[in-house]
């Protein structure tokens, strides 16, 4: 019974420390910068990379001819400037809160 | 004492989901990130609790620690070890603790992937997991808990239902769990995106990975159920369309849909309602499983689930229904689409047709499923449908799902040219009519329209992703200069999602193949045979050689105490094809009633296959022994055992089992000969095969920084944008 006891005061304890640890650290520390929307931008370029690599993928395996191609893939590479111009525009990335502190 | 910790441990677990909603959204709601945070470790410590109350209940009926009532009602010192472990997810209350740990350690890893991405969403996707989290261990808490104790401790329990005994009930239900515990995390993150008003590219590759891995472990556990009833029930089948079947591959087909609409939205920012509600209903799905497999609302083979969670498991479904309703309807300004299909000649145009017949698909089986309960509520009076009923509308849609799954993979994205389109069918079409020709020339075939309209289309798909796998790697051969081989990995590897869908799609072919020649080819008999007689099916003749007892000496190792079978000699042609043991086990019953020897073998029993597979052909047998032939054995063992010397009725038993081999009374047989059932199990692993390659984590940063630089160098040279 006192085994069981102690290891459910453990479990609490150790409960207590890692839902609290967030709240101590917060502390003392900056406030983090808002979201300014460049992950949602970062993930749009990886789709857009991703599209391009399709359409060029689709016109080597014949389903797409070279005209359509050359049409689809300037139109693709131009949203691509377009989202890399908006990320520009955002500045240098800020530097991310060292793992392990509050955002583990 | 395990019990104590269990029981406080899920007063604990209730406590710590309750604290972690509360977190998640007043760091939301006041931009205070470190709630957020502590909110998000509140899903950590769910795990690490649960982790505890799990390993309680695994040890303890390891231990066969029969203080527990549910190790004394579903296990027992006779049950094997390797299914004592598996008998913690037999008891309603075990697999209820199953789920929600599933649910702890999956949301654990979805929380920790996203704690850099998703800042918004993420609160509140911890707040909606956490509120399942609560909603279960609530469950577990105050209505099934799995650490009620018992006193006086019985000195023998229950046993583990013989219809369990089998490896493959060891990883279904885990595998089943995972896949519906991971749907509810796409369905917590269109909760959260949909609260904020952002469903963006982040958003998908967030939810794309995680709803990938729900397909993949609830195909995986579909599939291993399948496997199940084909190897067990003793009825000859893998599907039956048992509510708890279909409750399984209602989500899976909703979760299907939503992969590849996802991908529309992905690239042309279309269909994005469409794809909340399907992420949503998925998730509700999920729930929906859960429920029908635990409440015992529908009579099923799974009717061991039952029990009196209804009315809580209904109300979450409800919040659930009307709480997706709420947010599509209020967000659908956040949810207009940014284009239009550009042409119904396009790999868009495919996926919205194979969209609609797979939500078509799911609703039929919805229908099929609830009918009974709807009918009764209507009319007072239950009707249930049965597998007819459920063909006649699934096999033309399975149909042309599977058609759509080989168009779809030839046809490019935005617009294909009739040109294009002409000459990329061509390969496909032409492996369409030559197995039309082959099979009409070589087999029976014809007998079965539908069944050759199947294979026709399989052999399509067959011819569409061969064509691409070609060309793929002619391409990379023409550009890099590689062998066969090393061109064929490259590709893969460079586009794996792409070549892992087509995968996926050739492992459905092949398993609709198996299902179609199987359903429509089958040759199956229930005969009466003594030693010495035969029966003829599908050309094999099966001989009824000797019989077979064993006492405790079970030869399938499921812990049965009498084991009757019969060895049956299987020939073709006058050449003998395989000796097969079909065996019927008998386990002990619950209590002493059926006095010292009946209750040894008066509990349920279950078959033991004989089976041989192959690729062709799969020749099965089943046995009913006709045990009520030794019943006077039986009465008479009662009478001369003592109640005091229960090892007698181990000698007893042995008489019997010997006088069974001896003088055999005739058995009940069912003999199956069916075609390409192998095909089914072989496809399966080409689609999970298919689907690990899909999500396996691109090859990253080497590449990415290429085209990141090819694309920098464009920049120069691409227009300015208006």
């Amino acid at each position: 019974m006192v085994v069981g006891a102690v290891i459910v005061i453990l479990l609490l304890a150790g409960v207590v420390w890692l839902v609290g640890e967030p709240l101590r650290a917060a502390a003392g520390r900056d406030p983090e910068a808002a979201d300014d929307g460049r992950p949602g931008l970062e993930a749009a370029k990886e789709a857009k990379y991703r599209e391009i690599r399709d359409a060029e993928m689709d016109h080597r395996t014949g389903k797409l001819s070279p005209e359509d191609y050359g049409r689809l893939d300037r139109q693709l590479r131009t949203e691509a400037v377009e989202i890399l111009r908006r990320l520009d525009e955002l500045g240098p990335e800020p530097r991310r809160s060292p793992p392990g502190t509050a955002s583990l | 004492m395990g019990a104590s910790v269990g029981r406080a441990a899920l007063i604990l677990a209730l406590g710590v989901c309750l604290y972690g909603i509360g977190a998640a959204l007043y760091g939301a709601r006041s931009g205070r990130r470190e709630w957020v945070d502590s909110g998000r470790r509140a899903v950590y410590a769910l795990a690490l609790i649960l982790t505890v109350c799990f390993a309680v209940l695994e040890i303890a009926f390891l231990r066969s620690d029969f203080s527990f009532d549910t190790v004394a009602g579903h296990s027992s010192t006779t049950t094997p070890t390797f299914y004592k472990a598996a008998a913690v997810w037999s008891s309603q209350e075990g697999s209820l603790l199953l789920w929600v740990w599933l649910l702890s350690l999956w949301s654990s890893a979805a929380i920790f992937l996203t704690r850099h991405a998703l800042r918004d969403v993420v609160p509140y996707a911890t707040a909606v997991l956490l509120g399942f989290g609560a909603f279960f261990t609530g469950l577990l808490a105050f209505l099934a808990t799995p650490f009620a104790t018992t006193h006086p401790v019985p000195l023998e329990g229950v046993g583990l239902n013989p219809l369990l005994r089998h490896p493959s009930m060891m990883i279904h239900p885990p595998m089943l769990y995972s896949g519906y515990t991971l749907f509810t995390i796409p369905f917590a993150f269109a909760v959260g995106a949909l609260v904020v008003r952002r469903v963006d590219a982040e958003w998908i590759r967030a939810i794309r990975r995680f709803a990938l891995a729900a397909w993949f472990f609830l195909g995986i556990g579909v599939l291993l159920g399948a496997r199940w009833s084909y190897a067990e029930l003793g009825w000859g089948g893998y599907w039956a369309w048992d509510p708890v079947e279909n409750a399984s591959l209602m989500p899976w087909l909703i979760g299907t849909a939503f992969i590849h609409s996802i991908m529309i939205q992905e690239k042309r920012g279309m269909l994005k309602i469409w794809n909340a509600s399907l992420v949503l209903a998925t998730g509700t799905l999920a729930i929906l499983g859960t429920f029908l497999v635990r409440s015992g609302i529908l009579q099923s083979i799974h009717a061991f689930g039952a029990s009196t969670l209804g009315v809580p498991f209904v109300v979450l479904i409800a919040l659930l229904v009307a709480g997706s309703i709420y947010l599509v309807v209020t967000r659908r300004d956040a949810l207009r689409t940014e284009h239009h299909l550009d042409s119904l000649l396009s790999r868009e145009a495919i996926f919205v047709l194979n969209n609609l017949v797979l939500v078509g698909l799911c609703f039929v089986i919805f229908w099929g499923t609830f009918f009974p309960l709807i009918s009764e509520a209507v009319t007072g009076a239950k009707s249930s449908v049965g597998p007819p009923w459920f063909d006649r509308y699934t096999v033309p849609l399975a149909l042309v799902l599977v058609l759509l799954s080989g168009i779809g993979p030839v046809i490019a994205w935005r617009r294909a040219t009739p040109a294009n389109a002409r000459r990329n069918f061509r390969v496909p079409t032409l492996a369409a009519m030559l197995a039309l020709g082959l099979l009409l020339a070589t087999t029976t075939a014809a007998r079965e329209p539908v069944a050759l309209a199947m294979f026709c289309c399989a052999a399509f798909v067959l011819g569409s992703v061969g064509q691409e796998f070609y060309r793929g790697i002619a391409a990379r051969r023409a550009m890099s200069g590689e062998s066969l081989l090393v061109a064929a990995g490259s590709l893969v590897r460079r586009n794996r999602r792409r070549y892992g869908g087509y995968t996926v799609h050739l492992g459905m072919a092949v398993l609709f193949v198996g299902v179609a020649a199987s359903s429509a080819f089958q040759d199956a008999r229930d005969v009466r045979l003594a030693p010495g007689q035969s029966a003829t099916v599908g050309g094999y003749r099966y001989t009824y050689v000797r019989p077979t007892a064993s006492v405790v000496n079970d030869p399938k190792r499921t812990g049965s105490l009498l084991d009757l079978g019969a060895e049956v000699l299987v020939t073709r042609g006058g050449h003998q094809a395989v000796t097969l043991y079909p065996s019927r086990g008998y386990y002990p019953a619950p209590d002493t009633s059926q006095g010292p020897v009946g209750s040894l073998i008066g509990g349920e029993a279950t078959s033991h296959v004989g089976l041989k597979a192959g690729l062709r052909r799969d020749v099965w047998s089943a046995i009913e022994p006709d045990i009520a032939s030794l019943q006077p054995l039986i009465d008479r063992g009662n009478k001369v055992v003592p109640a005091t010397r229960p090892d007698l009725a181990f000698v007893v038993l042995a008489a019997i089992a010997d006088h069974y081999r001896a003088a055999p009374p005739p058995a009940q047989f069912r003999l199956i000969v069916s075609p390409l059932v192998t095909w089914i199990w072989l496809g399966g692993l080409l689609v999970f095969g298919g689907g690990l390659i899909a999500m396996w984590p691109a090859p990253g940063r080497r590449v990415r920084a290429r085209y990141l630089a090819r694309v920098g160098r464009e920049l120069k040279e691409a227009p300015t944008p208006v």
